[in-house]
């Protein structure tokens, strides 16, 4: 079947299965941003936005996106590379086979959130495991970018 | 793993109910559960072209279309404040917000899996389902039966003035639950509905002038439970009585 969807901002006509899962279909697009982790739903490692909203690209037949916007970390360049310098600097990236997909599902939540509490950024991104970090250097990141965009302190 | 032959996006729910009376078709809702499965699907029917994914309110009740998401329903300020938070509460601990993107009401309900969160809150609350073959019937009556071919069009949440409250335990904070607990009153009734037994949440209806001890005494003689890897049923049975009876407190 065809479909035709918009990726990264960039129109896409292309032939699928009836069973291609978006993941796999993003990944012969050349977006190894998206990774392929639990396939169980549960490691928030394929997260890509769906019409700006996060979503498990493991779990969407692609015949599901026809018609739809579908964003990945490499359509966010200039986002992601500003909040990446502070995950970076708290060196919490580690291995980094988690990061594209926190980082989508972290700027989802401020982009629906400008000043998210603790509690706020704890239960937004329960869904996005990460082996190596214990999370603490990714809090102290996300932390250090609202300050940062809030002006209130410089920490670059 | 599981295998579709054919994807259909029905223009109408008459396509998708003549499509679902076939073997080995399927109504797909978020596609969570199913995916996990080892089966074979000869037509996926896709129904997320047909306005289903609104939440409607009128003075008499909230009217969830199937395939409104969990996160709409988590999000949903007027149903959250109409219920104390309950279901927000019920949706809130489902893996994460990705997931609860995907997940659908009608996926969660359809499914009457031991485990729904979903199942638990709404019994409470005394919803009830559309169903397009079958008509309108209450969430309990619909989750006692069997599957079958028909297609859940809505969920509906009566305006009853009920004060509600939702707990659960879980192993770990986004995991199963272990066992879950909603509760409503209602100025008729009190509805405790406990789930993740972990068969199919089951609910007790009591007038409302009953004592909270009567009714902890009346739910331990009938409350079923069994044991699975997450707990033994007797710790469910005595987790179960203790929310109940923290939530009726709170009411």
């Amino acid at each position: 079947m065809e479909i035709k969807f918009i990726l990264n901002g960039k129109k896409i006509a292309t032939e699928i299965g009836a069973d291609t899962i978006l993941l796999d279909l993003l990944r012969k697009y050349k977006c190894y941003s998206v990774k392929r982790g639990c396939e169980t739903s549960n490691c928030g490692l394929c997260t890509v936005f769906l019409d700006d909203k996060p979503v498990l690209s493991c779990s969407i037949p692609a015949a599901r996106v026809d018609g739809r916007n579908v964003t990945t970390l490499e359509g966010l360049q200039k986002e992601a590379e500003e909040f990446g310098a502070f995950i970076a600097d708290q060196g919490a990236e580690q291995c980094g086979f988690c990061n594209p997909g926190f980082m989508m599902n972290a700027i989802a939540l401020l982009r629906e959130n400008a000043n998210p509490t603790d509690d706020e950024i704890k239960a937004y991104l329960a869904g996005n495991l990460c082996r190596c970090s214990g999370y603490e250097g990714q809090l102290r990141g996300i932390r250090a970018y609202i300050e940062y965009r809030n002006g209130v302190n410089n920490v670059r | 793993m599981l295998k579709i032959k054919q994807f259909v996006k029905v223009s109408s729910i008459e396509e998708a109910y003549e499509l679902n009376q076939q073997k080995n078709n399927i109504v797909i809702g978020g596609m969570l559960w199913l995916k996990m499965q080892d089966r074979i699907i000869n037509t996926a029917i896709d129904m997320s072209g047909l306005g289903l994914d609104k939440i409607e309110e009128n003075d008499a009740e909230f009217r969830l279309g199937a395939m409104v998401t969990l996160r709409d329903m988590e999000t949903h300020k007027s149903i959250n404040e109409y219920f104390g938070n309950a279901v927000c509460d019920a949706v809130k601990n489902i893996v994460g917000v990705q997931f609860r993107n995907l997940a659908t009401v009608g996926g969660s309900v359809f499914g009457r899996y031991g485990f729904s969160d979903v199942l638990t809150v709404l019994m409470a609350l005394n919803a009830k389902v559309e169903l397009y073959g079958q008509g309108i019937m209450s969430i309990e009556e619909f989750a006692a039966k069997p599957y079958d071919n028909d297609i859940l069009l809505h969920v509906i949440i009566p305006k009853e003035n009920r004060k509600a409250r939702y707990s659960s335990v879980r192993n770990q904070s986004t995991d199963f639950p272990v066992i879950t607990c909603g509760v409503s009153a209602s100025q008729d009734d009190y509805r405790i509905a406990i789930g993740a037994r972990p068969a199919r949440a089951v609910v007790f209806s009591f007038e409302r002038n009953t004592k909270l001890q009567e009714m902890l005494d009346e739910i331990d003689k009938k409350l079923v439970t069994e044991s699975n890897n997450r707990a033994d049923a007797d710790y469910r049975h005595r987790v179960a009585l203790v929310l109940a009876r923290r939530s009726l407190s709170e009411l």
